[in-house]
Parts: C-alpha cells; structure tokens; sequence
C-alpha cells in the first residue's frame, strides 16, 4: 500500500528576538501553534497527535519540557512525542510527525520546535567540566572555524565569500517579520570590518542567539482538500547519522548528509538538483556553511560552491536562491532553526512567503544539521502533490 | 590492566525563568501572603495555577485567592531530607487541598513522625520570614485543627510583581571515561600518547573509546603515536574564553599525530600565531605535573605534504 501524502496547510512562527522576557516557555509554544492553528483554519480539537522537538534539555534546564507543554499545546488525552537531534532536531520533529501521517497512524498532527536562549546557557551545556578531559579550547565558533579553513583549501574559494553569504542573509532578514535580526543599516563594508572572533570566521558570519518556536500543521490527502489555503505537499523526506568523530570522516562534506539528500531526491524523482529545485533553506550557523553545503547537497560540484555564491545564484533574486528568510545568520532559536527552514520551505512553494517569496517556487528544499556535523534532515516540498 | 579511573562531576547552573502572567501573579502572591489559582470556564480553580486548561487547552487568566488552610489528600513520609529540601528534620511530602481549590499543592507538612500524618488531615501554610516570589515563600504546612480560613478576595494585581526567577540546578555525577580512555590517561602521565587499533578497518584511534564508531567492533590492540604531528587545519582565535588563561590571539589547531587516524585538538605555541600554516611539523610541550601537553610547537621539519595528511583534517 503507498504511503499517505502529507501536507503543510498551517505555519506559525514567533518574531523572534534576543529575548522574551513576557512569556514562559509555555506562552512561547502556544503563540507559535496558535498562529499554526489559524493559518489552517483549525482548532485544537482537530489535531489527532502532537510532536515536539527542542535542542538538549541542559540548555534552558527544563528537564523534558514537553511533560509540562502538553497543555499549553492541547495535547492532553493526544499522543505527545518528543524528539532529540541537537541541531537538526527542528527537521527530525516535522520528519517525524510527517511519517505518523504518512502511515495513516494519524490524520492530523501539529509539530513544534523552540528554544528560549535567553533563559539557557547553550555554551555552558555543551562543554561541561568532564573529569580527566581537556577543556575545548575555542568555543562554539572554534569548533567549526578549522573547518572553514580545510573547504577554503580545499576548494580554493577566496576569503571574501563569507562575507558575501553573511551580507545577503542579512538583507533578506528584512524582508521577513519574524526574523531576529533586522540590521537596516548593513553593507558588505560593514560585514567585512567585523571582528574575526576565530580566523577565518568574523562577528558578523555568526548567527544570534534568539528565542522562538515554530509549528506546522501537517495533514493527510483529506485535510488538505479542506485547508483554507493552498497546501504544501511533502516529495522527500530523510535523516542520516553518522559519529560525531570517526577515522575519515569529511567535516567539510559529510557522507550522511549526501546519503541523505540523495534519498530526498530519489523519492522526489530529483535527477538534477540544481536545475529541478528552486530555492533552499538551508541550515547555516556560519556563512561559510552555504558554500559547504550547497556542494554537500548536490547543487554544485565539489569545490565549486563558492562560484555560485559569488556570481550572485543565491541572492533573493538569483537562479537559485538560499536563506530567502534571512536563514540561521539572521534568527538561531537552536531547536526550532530545523522546522523554521522546512517551514519557511513550505511557505515558499504555498505562495505564503510575503516580501521573501519567490515567484513560482515550485520545489523548496528544507535542510538541517547538529551535532558535530552529525544529524542530517530534510524534506523537498512542491507547490503540486506527489506523483503516484 | 591499569585502574579505572573515577571522580566526581558536578552540574550547576543557575537558571533564569520568564514567569508570563499567571505564574508572575502566583509567585508574587507568595510574597504577598496570599495563594492565588486560577479559575477555568467550566468552574473548577487550579492551584498551583496553569496559563492553560489542561481539559480544554484554552488560555486562562482569572485568578482567584484560596485559603491559606487545607486538607492533605495524599502523603509519603520522607526519612532523610537531602540538601536543598524545604525542611532539615524528616517530614512528609504532601499534596494539599487548599480550601477553595480543586486541585492540590505539592508540599512539604512538619510533623513529629509518620504516625502524626493522614491523608484528610487539615494543614494551614507556614509563611517563610523571608519572602521573595518563590514556592519556598510557604516554609511548610503544619498540622491544623480550628476552623478553615477564609480565602481575600485578591485580584491578582500588584505592585511591582515578579517578572522573572532564578532557578539555580545541581546534578552530582560519578564519571568514569572507561578502560580504553584511562588506559591513555594513565600513559599520559609518562607523557606517552597511546591510541588503540580498531582489528576490522586497522585505523587508530586517540583517545581510543574502546570501540571503533565505524565498524562497531571493540578495540584492544595498544598503539603507541607521535610525539610528533601536522597541524591538519586551525583557526586563530581572538575571543578571550571564560575560565581559560590563554593570551589572545592563539591558534587552535587539529593536530594529527604520526600514526593516529584521526586528529586531536591543541593549542599552537613557539611560533607567531600569523605563522601558523596547514601542514607544520609540531610535537608537544609538557608542564610539570600537567595531565595533557601546555600546547605544541614547530619541529622545524619541512612541512608535510597536503596530500599526506588531507584525509585528516
């Protein structure tokens, strides 16, 4: 028997912002899966299952959070999951919550991602004082920046195009309400005369910390037929994992992140991802990761990356644009920054995407990692359902 | 087989919390002497409050005062209170029934013994002498017999209300890295680096985890690497880290060790950081009585070739 289709007919986000000092952690979640419920014209009673995902517990010190969310999100006498990925758990929660709809387990089903950063220390979480282990000696930054370095060898980019990727996310951050960060003053000048905090990374080719959640509601063949508004339809979806450390892994191109979008585009019927895709969101944390990337997903040959992103490809107006919402650079609630790409994906190929949007987006690739390089989920949604 | 290692990991942080509206107005409350629920729209009143009707998810925000006298509906007699528990001396854990309220409280109920306690005994609230908008503002309950109080008629607004908390979190851990990682400690300590070879893909790894993450067979088979390497990569970093007494800038390299697979990390010291280049030659620099290297610096070899070390970055 084939699978159910699955539909996006309701994206809520928060604006994000540096911190929300007005509601808990519960006023959060409920503001974004109001927002979901209104766009789908829903009510609580009409969702079947909810599925909720958010970065370590450590981070806000909330241990499982999602036991005292249930009400706040309607979930009570309601199957209520909860999902860990680190970083790419934003995609693995709506990944989840698709597969519960996909295997009629569900018709209905609300997915959810947050963090509150203000009310976390994510630094601190993730580098606690292990006995008998030496101290990272660099920070967050620190741990990717080497990376950095190995794809600019690699790859011969030059230096500047950090810089480009870091200019063009942030402009297209105002174009979007609910970005974080609204710098109506940025140039490339500006980008370029940052701080380099960890060479070859500068202050300004860093994402923020921000607090916000984001929810969809995802929805069978019949609930789409129902939903006030166009639908997006789920082509693909896959995660991949692979050890944060191993003897050969590729920080710069990981095997688990071309497994995975090679199985996105096998169930989407993607032969060529750069000429049958039409936009990506992709998950960025540093400037530099869009080169990455973008050759880790297919779009570009290896080492070839940068030439897209310095001949322009994928600026708001170009062949193949990234980030149209401004992307991780310009808004990182950690949890939710996964389903804020696949969401923001699906508004794409909906016609929802207000002054970001791009014309006749038919195909949008949601991507999202953590961990160590190590998580990988993404789903391609397409304005049309699934062949088949 | 050298000892094991073991020490004590602690976890502690203080938390900050946003209250949002109704917790703001329970928590000040507290402060105030005065215990607020909420009501929903079916009648019943919440306490401790909730911001949503866990029956019909709606949003609630009528708040309503309650007795500061109630009824324990269930109990557990606690032995040996533990560091950071509301009283010192063996107590009961409680769920109380304020009067007024549908719902119970969790708290704590002095008493001389487990025979003084019984669940439909009434209890009032000890205040705390000190209040500052927390549930600790209620020191305990304490055994009560006259007639029940009687609930203000408290709005709920206040001046100068409670916006936020610090939660502080502990957590006491023993940590143990394991045979394979104080194998390695342990040669450490006679400034050797000793990794282990995975028997199925023959790849050594350092610090060994005694088992190799891609073939999932365990390891044994000692291997002893460096003391030499090549810096595979780095960055310089120009951010001062909290906690660590390191002059900026320095260069944070990966380094990997003549016979290791993979690269570790380590600080780049002897040569000026703008110097520092993919494919130096380093070894490591010991302190006195220090567990791991202070940092590496140049041998002053040539540097090794990119295609040598490419797959280690």
């Amino acid at each position: 028997m084939s699978k159910e289709p699955v539909a996006v007919v309701g994206v809520g986000q928060t604006k994000h912002v540096a911190a929300r000092r007005d509601v808990s952690i519960a006023g959060l979640v409920r503001e974004a899966a109001r927002r979901a419920l209104d766009d789908a014209e829903l009510t609580w009673a009409d969702i079947d299952a909810v599925v909720i995902g958010k970065a370590p517990d450590f981070f806000e010190g909330v241990m499982m959070p999602e036991l005292y969310l249930a009400d706040a999100l309607g979930a009570v006498g309601k199957p209520m999951l909860r999902v860990h990925t680190a970083g790419s758990v934003g995609g693995s929660t709506a990944l989840v919550a698709a597969n519960l709809v996909a295997a009629r387990v569900h018709g209905t089903v609300l997915t959810l991602a947050f963090e509150k950063q203000s009310e976390s220390n994510a630094m601190w979480g993730l580098s606690l004082p292990i006995p008998f282990q030496q101290p990272l000696l660099a920070g967050a930054g620190g741990f990717f920046a080497p990376h950095v370095r190995a794809y600019m060898r690699r790859s011969g980019a030059p230096d500047t195009i950090g810089s480009l990727v870091a200019y063009k996310d942030r402009r297209n951050a105002l174009k979007n309400p609910y970005a974080h960060l609204h710098e109506h003053d940025i140039t490339l000048e500006k980008v370029q005369a940052s701080p380099m905090l960890w060479d070859p990374i500068r202050y300004s080719e860093t994402c923020p910390s921000s607090d916000g959640a984001c929810a969809m509601v995802l929805t069978d063949r019949a609930g789409a037929g129902r939903a006030p508004r166009p639908p997006a339809w789920m082509l693909g979806g896959a995660m991949r994992s692979e050890p944060t450390l191993f003897a050969g892994k590729d920080f710069v191109s990981p095997q688990a992140g071309k497994d995975c979008a090679a199985d996105v585009y096998r169930q989407a019927g993607i032969a060529d991802p750069r000429r049958d895709i039409d936009a990506v969101e992709m998950y960025v944390p540093f400037s530099w990761y869009e080169p990455m990337w973008l050759e880790n997903l297919g779009f570009a040959e290896e080492g070839g990356g940068w030439k897209l992103t310095e001949a322009g490809v994928t600026e708001l107006d170009g062949d193949l644009p990234v980030n149209m919402s401004g992307g991780v650079l310009s808004t990182n609630p950690i949890g939710a920054s996964g389903m804020i790409r696949f969401a923001e994906a699906a508004l794409q190929v909906r016609g929802q995407a207000g002054e970001h949007q791009v014309d006749g987006a038919r195909r949008v690739l949601g991507h999202a990692y953590g961990g160590g390089s190590q998580f990988f989920s993404m789903w391609l949604v397409g304005a049309r359902p699934p062949q088949s | 087989m050298p000892e094991v290692l073991k020490a004590p990991l602690v976890v502690e942080f203080p938390f900050t919390r946003s209250l949002g509206p109704v917790q703001s107005a329970f928590l000040t409350g507290l402060r105030e002497r005065v215990v607020l629920g909420v009501r929903t729209t079916d009648g019943r009143t919440l306490v401790p409050p909730v911001e949503y009707d866990p029956r019909t998810a709606e949003e609630i925000h009528d708040l309503v005062e309650v007795a500061p006298t109630g009824t324990v509906t269930t109990w557990a007699w606690n032995h040996e209170p533990r560091r950071g528990q509301p009283l010192d001396t063996p107590f009961a854990w409680v769920l109380v029934r304020l009067d007024g309220a549908d719902t119970a409280l969790l708290h704590a109920l002095a008493a001389p013994g487990p025979d003084a306690v019984h669940t439909g005994m009434r209890v009032r609230v000890r205040w705390a002498g000190e209040r500052t908008g927390a549930i600790t503002d209620i020191a305990c309950f304490e055994p009560y017999d006259a007639e029940p109080g009687q609930p203000g008629n408290h709005s709920g607004e206040f001046t100068e209300p409670l916006t936020g908390i610090v939660a502080p979190a502990r957590l006491d851990y023993t940590y143990s890295p394991g045979r394979a990682q104080s194998a390695y400690i342990h040669a450490l300590s006679e400034q050797r680096t000793v990794g282990e070879r995975c028997p199925s893909c023959r790849k050594v790894y350092v610090p060994p985890r005694g088992a190799c993450p891609t073939c999932g067979v365990a390891t044994a088979e000692q291997v002893e690497v460096g003391p030499r390497g090549t810096v595979t990569t780095f960055c310089i970093v120009n951010i001062k880290a909290r906690n660590l007494d390191i002059e900026v800038p320095y260069v944070y390299a990966h380094i990997a060790l003549d016979g290791a697979d993979l690269a570790l990390h380590a600080r780049i010291g002897g040569i000026p950081y703008d110097q520092v280049r993919m494919g130096l030659r380093v070894e490591p620099v010991w302190t006195e009585g220090a567990r791991y290297p202070d940092h590496y610096r140049p041998t002053g070899e040539p540097d090794a070739d990119y295609d040598t070390y490419k797959e280690l970055l």
